[in-house]
């Protein structure tokens, strides 16, 4: 899709660790059914703290359903969902728990209006994890540093464009200081000229080790930081492989024929 | 293959901003687009001139020209201007369509509670005001304060019956505690109609439904008939207490619906980001749902407000003194019968500036909330 800004993704692979022994995601058996639509199917999939995954399939396949039950956005039927050592269930306690480990950012920001950028970092620092005012503001500004968007901290989102909305929204979920991120399509919304600016962002945190899953059609960045990409289909998990193996010998059929259709035009 | 030169262009160097001509700004272009844009739009601006014509002066002639303000009867009126308005009987009046018959020495405390009622409302309407946290916490206390002051407290102030009350003041005590209790229990009703839990969401449901399904007339005659069959024998419960909450609950189930209605409109996304920072349900609604499903609710919330203000005046048939319940008596009172319009102009301004008052400020308001969201 984005090929050409895959020769623009500066990334360092030699300063992205995966360990061996922490698992951060472990996903076993899940099945959730829209009404009667089974949507997804029997997934199996544990991911290791410090890991990059990238999701991709048409849409329909239940990729982003699939994210959205790590934190309980989407509620499963069947199965088990273990994130960072807590078993998600009804329990809202837990929930909550595991929200504040894991941080998410949307396809279409999902920033709050009515709040000024930095309000929009400091929220949830100040009420959910109670921290002072003043100091949930330093936080926020290092993080909107790291997204190079500091002088914007007092205007509104919609004064913003859609790339520094997606960043503002990145450090949004970095205030939380997460130990996982997820990822759905965060630049499947932006302008060209923006997507860069998002994917730079995202490189560096996969740089510093963060635990990362991410729905996304840009084969650039798969390429360059992912450890492993995922192809889904029709709720299930069709093929998973190294970037390089994955893109240059895909096994099943049906990868095949997306990846020709994405890669090819 | 078509030439390539003829189609190719490089921009060689930009063109600067000019200003506008002046066809396009100031009260000449105002005055063109909006009296004289079309043939149809100059017709009709000519016929409403001579409209106005035809109608103003006659109008000014009799309400302010030829009108008589002191009197002490219609027959005196009518010697001192037969065309004119005979606006004495307002002035003759005057106090009962204020306090009804509130008694005389003690007005002062109605006024006092007016005045601090203003005080009370600054913070709340007005974000830029000095010291408002401190005044915030008298709009808090304001209505244990206004029930002292106007009901007394037997002790201190003496006490008045709730017979007494009439007039404006009765207006104003309806249509303040109606508009201010019944914005909380609206959204309180509209977050349970949303409610994942289904004992909640059936009660409010029933409630607003059966509210809705029934006239207010009928509510203001249970609350004052009916109610006292319901009630355990030997308790007596202030009437204007039992209007006040018929009237509260009526305006709730509204105001629960319009909210709803804000709340629909906003984005998905809002709830799902409120969720995935971790906020539990309480502090999503608070921080994130409610301050921009109420934004988008303010035209519908100032509307139901202003409904609400104006169906005080039904209170006039369960026979409380409104200003129209204190026409009544005027009107078969010899002294001063024979006059209708004037009484009801009177009334009438005085809703119309209320609701005026109301509507130009959630104009404001929404001006005001609109900064910076283009969304």
């Amino acid at each position: 899709m984005s090929e050409a800004n895959a020769a623009d993704i500066l990334a360092d692979r030699s300063k992205m660790q995966v360990s061996d022994t922490e698992v951060a995601i472990d996903i076993i058996g899940m099945n959730k059914w829209f009404g009667d639509f089974h949507v997804l199917r029997d997934i199996n999939l544990r991911v290791m703290k410090g890991e990059r995954i990238v999701v991709c399939g048409p849409s329909g396949s239940g990729k982003s359903t699939m994210i959205r039950c790590i934190n309980r956005l989407e509620e499963h039927q069947k199965g088990k969902i273990i994130v960072d050592g807590i078993e998600l269930t009804n329990d809202l306690k837990r929930i909550d728990e595991i929200r504040r480990e894991v941080g998410m950012c949307f396809q279409h920001f999902n920033l709050f209006p009515h709040l000024t950028i930095l309000e929009n970092c400091t929220l949830a620092p100040i009420w959910v994890r109670k921290m002072p005012k003043k100091q949930a503001e330093e936080v926020a500004m290092h993080y909107l540093e790291r997204v190079k968007i500091p002088e914007q901290a007092h205007k509104y989102p919609g004064q913003l464009s859609g790339g520094q909305q997606q960043r503002v929204a990145i450090a949004r979920s970095l205030c939380m200081n997460p130990k996982i991120m997820l990822f759905d399509e965060p630049t499947s919304a932006l302008d060209p000229e923006m997507i860069k600016e998002v994917l730079d962002v995202m490189v560096g945190l996969a740089e510093e080790g963060m635990t990362m899953l991410c729905v996304t059609h840009e084969m650039g960045f798969a390429r360059k930081v992912a450890n492993r990409v995922i192809f889904m289909d029709q709720g299930q998990i069709v093929e998973q492989n190294e970037p390089e193996a994955f893109f240059t010998n895909p096994q099943h059929e049906r990868t095949q024929l997306f990846l020709s259709q994405i890669l090819h035009h | 293959m078509t030439d390539n030169s003829s189609i190719a262009f490089v921009m060689k160097e930009a063109k600067e901003a000019m200003p506008a001509p002046i066809t396009t700004t100031g009260p000449l272009a105002w005055t063109r687009e909006n009296l004289f844009s079309s043939p149809l739009n100059t017709a009709l601006t000519i016929l409403s001139l001579i409209f106005l014509a035809w109608m103003v002066p006659g109008l000014v002639q009799w309400a302010f020209v030829d009108a008589v303000w002191v009197a002490g009867s219609i027959d005196e009126c009518r010697q001192l201007s037969s065309e004119g308005a005979c606006w004495a009987v307002i002035t003759a009046r005057f106090d009962q369509f204020m306090f009804g018959f509130y008694p005389e020495d003690l007005r002062w405390r109605p006024i006092l509670a007016f005045v601090l009622l203003c005080v009370a409302l600054l913070p709340v309407l007005w974000d830029a005001v000095p010291a408002r946290k401190q005044l915030f916490a008298f709009s808090a206390v304001y209505p244990l304060v206004a029930f002292v002051l106007l009901w007394g407290d037997g002790w201190v102030f003496q006490s008045v019956s709730s017979s007494d009350f009439g007039g404006f003041l009765l207006t104003i005590i309806i249509g303040v505690t109606g508009i201010s209790f019944s914005l909380p229990l609206g959204i309180l009703l509209a977050l349970g109609r949303n409610s994942n839990m289904p004992f909640i969401k059936i009660i409010c449901v029933t409630f607003i439904e059966f509210i809705r399904g029934v006239p207010l007339i009928t509510l203001l005659f249970v609350a004052s008939t009916l109610l006292n069959y319901f009630l355990p024998p030997g308790t007596s419960f202030d009437l204007i207490l039992r209007v006040l909450i018929m009237v509260t609950l009526f305006a709730s189930a509204y105001m629960a619906e319009v909210i709803r209605g804000g709340l629909a409109a906003l984005n998905k996304g809002q709830y799902e980001a409120a969720d995935a920072l971790g906020l539990t349900y309480w502090q999503s609604m608070y921080l994130i749902v409610l301050p921009q499903a109420l934004k988008i609710s303010i035209p519908g919330i100032v509307n139901t407000f202003i409904g609400l203000f104006k169906d005080t005046t039904l209170v006039s048939v369960i026979g409380l003194l409104d200003p129209l319940g204190i026409i009544q008596p005027i009107l078969a009172d010899s002294t001063w019968n024979g006059l209708v319009v004037e009484l009801y102009v009177f009334v009438g301004l005085f809703f119309f500036a209320f609701c005026f008052a109301m509507s130009r400020y959630s104009m404001y308001l929404e001006r005001k909330l609109s900064t910076g969201d283009r969304h």
